[in-house]
């Protein structure tokens, strides 16, 4: 055992494949949660600022105004991680960026355009705080905040389609020719990735201050400003994830049509058939046989092609060597398990406020919603995993494989471990700090300089 | 002017742009934790918060706008500086994310802790050290080509007298050039201690800054023999900037016009920087890589130029929009727009 482990250090080590890849991983399983944060949570300010204007309800510009001041330490942890993803795609796939930055330098670059205007007015938002009397001067400097938020989610997110579905160029003997960036940028991949992230981003945002405001309820406090952020974080969260869930079924039929592969991995689908089902669950034995799954009698069909009778494509269609790994099947249940999980309890509580359930105050239930937000997050790292090693050996679809792309250094092992440290100091100091900063200005408090509030 | 040009010009002027506003940043970070550890911090501290808070996030923006528009224009460096970088870079990476959430951690969550302070004054100086060495390595005998992958001599750079100096040359002119800038800043802002201390710090760092920058020019003569030719070829440009720097030292010698002593300095490294570029045309990497070699298609190029005027429309006038807000609105300067009430410091 222990020779063992000693020989897949090594091999970690010796092979700058297997470590490119797993810092890589690293560091984009650490980025995307403040990434979906720093996506998500701006848009929740501006619709906070804006209720509270609109109702002329003070809890909902503090609401807005403790929110930014949590997000401002997690949009540093966010720009932080985002330069070293940005560096290391250079440093640790310099044969990949070689070739392909010749047809996606533009989206590349528009990034940073959407990242600086979006910094610029989150400076000026944080800093003028008090100087107009006016709130819907505040909600104007947002809205480009918010605007800016999603389109580095949205240019960054066509650069990882196209890596699925590269286009808009023509390979003559190894060279690039013919490059025309916007066809690259809008590839089949690009609408429903796009739609997903972005829906899934507002959607986990929404859940996660959720979170907090059950939190806050379940630890006795009663007070009515947690009560309306709890509902209002709850009533956008249930709009995106109804969202998220139409657009999933897209990307699946994306998929059938485009990556039938990555589907028929991630179902465990390897005859091409009629009537495909859908499998749920399971577990998956050496000689390939589903074990202990659900089955669903022609529901694959219905994902991919929106007719129970239309042939799916299975896995033994293509060579061994350019399948995905099987284990993504686990993390597309975990992921779609926690999406449904949510629309329903978001829409249970909802209904129950409506209606005045008492069901909804109690202990549990609200022990249900605190859990949501970290579910969220677990449900946006699955999707994740699932998309990039689903996509598996290419770093480009059909044209680059991952290690043909991978730097020659013989550092990267030791790179990783100190990127390790640095994200383990990095996610420690977020929750530190953060708890810190909210148990010392308590809403109550915060409230009761203001002059007590309204209502 | 070629395609080519454009786009290095381009390139060019935003690493100056981070040259200026990092150095700021750095130095800042430098002079706040050692006037902690002098007894000086009731000074310093206040003016460095108020002019460091709004702008440490623009900052960053300016350097992974090279990055990303290098590997935009050139995708050959990806390959060439990507495989070799790997340890320095990505200790810079480390470092800044170290600055960067520190920064954010100790100025909302846990205010004066003595450690942070040191860590973020001490990793300012570190970074254009760690930073800089990619300018050594451009100058070539470094990178050898093995099995068609380039590798870097860690041995032979190390031992280089050009790289040290070069890393000299990089952390005097980050505290030279901070100071200048938060020298004005103080000014206007009407605290006088702070000014006149920080005055003395860029009297001090002036000297070694201009020492520094000559040895270099020296040390190439033996390094890269081409290079120094055509360094000498625009010498008129080193010329004009050594009298910039003579105006901006005299001026606060004098105490007189900080603003446009500020102003002499960022000329006076505008035409050093500009100079060095110039000269170095038309290598990324000598002898390796020049800028036609390792040039994009031409569609990209040209997108990329049409979306680099998109973005500056946009960028200019909210960049006005800050400097308005924070830089010349003498409440903010002064501390007044805060004591309203904003607690978001507490």
């Amino acid at each position: 055992m222990l020779v063992h482990i000693k020989e897949r250090w090594h091999v970690f080590f010796d092979d700058p494949v297997i470590s490119s890849r797993m810092l890589t991983l690293l560091t984009l399983s650490f980025h995307i949660i403040y990434a979906t944060i720093g996506v998500g949570v701006p848009l929740m300010i501006m619709i906070a600022q804006w209720v509270g204007i609109k109702k002329n309800d003070q809890h909902y510009i503090l609401l807005a105004r403790r929110w930014a001041r949590g997000f401002v330490v997690t949009v540093a942890v966010g720009v932080v991680t985002g330069t070293a993803i940005a560096l290391q795609l250079s440093l640790l796939w310099p044969n990949f960026m070689e070739l392909a930055g010749n047809v996606i330098a533009l989206p590349l670059f528009m990034e940073v355009f959407a990242f600086f205007f979006e910094a610029i007015f989150l400076g000026i938002y944080l800093y003028t705080w008090d100087r107009f009397e006016d709130q819907r001067k505040h909600l104007m400097l947002l809205i480009p905040v918010a605007i800016g938020a999603a389109m580095s989610a949205f240019f960054i997110t066509t650069v990882n389609a196209f890596m699925n579905a590269p286009q808009g160029f023509e390979m003559v003997n190894g060279e690039l020719v013919n490059v025309n960036p916007l066809a690259a940028m809008f590839n089949p991949a690009t609408p429903t990735k796009i739609a997903h992230v972005i829906s899934t981003a507002f959607m986990t945002s929404a859940f996660v201050l959720a979170s907090i405001a059950a939190f806050r309820l379940v630890k006795g406090s009663n007070h009515d400003y947690h009560k309306k952020a709890l509902f209002l974080t709850m009533k956008v969260g249930l709009v995106f994830s109804i969202a998220t869930v139409i657009i999933g079924d897209f990307s699946g039929k994306y998929l059938a049509e485009y990556q039938p592969e990555k589907l028929a991995a991630a179902e465990w689908h390897f005859e091409t058939e009629e009537h495909a089902p859908l499998i749920l669950f399971g577990i998956l034995n050496e000689e390939y046989e589903t074990r202990y799954a659900i089955e669903i009698p022609s529901a694959l069909s219905i994902l991919a092609h929106g007719n129970p009778s239309r042939e799916v494509i299975g896995l033994n269609e293509f060579p061994e060597e350019e399948t995905p790994p099987l284990f993504i099947h686990y993390l597309f249940d975990l992921m779609v398990m926690i999406g449904m999980f949510m629309i329903g309890l978001s829409l249970f509580y909802w209904i129950g406020v409506k209606r005045n359930w008492s069901f909804i105050q109690t202990k549990p239930f609200r022990w249900l919603l605190v859990l949501g937000g970290p579910l969220s997050l677990l449900a946006i790292e699955a999707g994740w995993w699932m998309t990039e090693f689903g996509r598996q050996p290419w770093i480009l679809r059909g044209i680059m494989t991952t290690s043909e792309a991978a730097t020659t250094s013989d550092h990267v092992g030791i790179m990783f471990i100190l990127f390790a440290g640095l994200y383990a100091i990095l996610g420690i100091g977020t929750v530190v700090i953060l708890t810190r900063m909210f148990r010392h200005h308590p809403v109550e408090k915060e409230l009761a300089k203001q002059g007590g509030g309204a209502k | 002017m070629s395609l080519e040009i454009i786009g290095i010009s381009v390139l060019w002027t935003f690493l100056f742009g981070y040259v200026i506003v990092a150095s700021i940043d750095f130095g800042a970070g430098f002079f706040n934790a050692y006037s902690s550890f002098t007894g000086k911090k009731h000074i310093l501290t206040k003016i460095i918060q108020r002019y460091l808070s709004p702008v440490w996030e623009i900052t960053n923006v300016f350097l992974v706008f090279f990055f990303v528009g290098i590997v935009g224009f050139f995708p050959k460096t990806a390959f060439y500086y990507g495989t070799t970088l790997l340890v320095p870079v990505s200790i810079a990476i480390i470092l800044l994310a170290i600055r960067g959430s520190y920064y954010a951690f100790e100025t909302y969550g846990s205010k004066g802790h003595r450690g942070y302070a040191f860590m973020y004054g001490l990793s300012g100086l570190f970074l254009p050290a760690s930073l800089s060495v990619v300018l050594t390595i451009s100058e070539g005998g470094f990178i050898t080509m093995v099995d068609g992958a380039p590798v870097l001599d860690y041995w032979a750079l190390f031992t280089s007298p050009l790289t040290w100096s070069i890393v000299v040359l990089s952390v005097t002119a980050v505290l030279y050039i901070s100071a200048v800038f938060l020298t004005w800043y103080a000014n206007q802002a009407g605290d006088k201690h702070a000014a006149n201390l920080l005055r003395k710090y860029a009297l001090f760092w002036s000297l070694p800054t201009i020492i520094t920058a000559g040895g270099i020019i020296y040390e190439l003569r033996f390094h890269n023999e081409a290079h120094f030719e055509q360094l000498m070829n625009v010498g008129w440009m080193f010329g004009i900037s050594f009298l910039l720097f003579i105006g901006t030292v005299w001026l606060i010698w004098k105490r007189r016009h900080y603003g446009i002593a500020f102003g002499l300095l960022v000329g006076q490294f505008a035409f050093a920087f500009y100079g060095y570029g110039i000269s170095h045309y038309p290598y990324l990497l000598y002898p390796h890589l020049t800028i036609y070699d390792g040039f994009t298609n031409e569609t990209m190029a040209i997108s990329l130029i049409i979306a680099f005027l998109a973005g500056f429309l946009l960028l200019i006038p909210s960049l006005y929009l800050v400097l308005r807000l924070f830089l010349f609105d003498k409440d903010y300067v002064k501390g007044l727009s805060e004591t309203k009430g904003g607690s978001q410091n507490e």
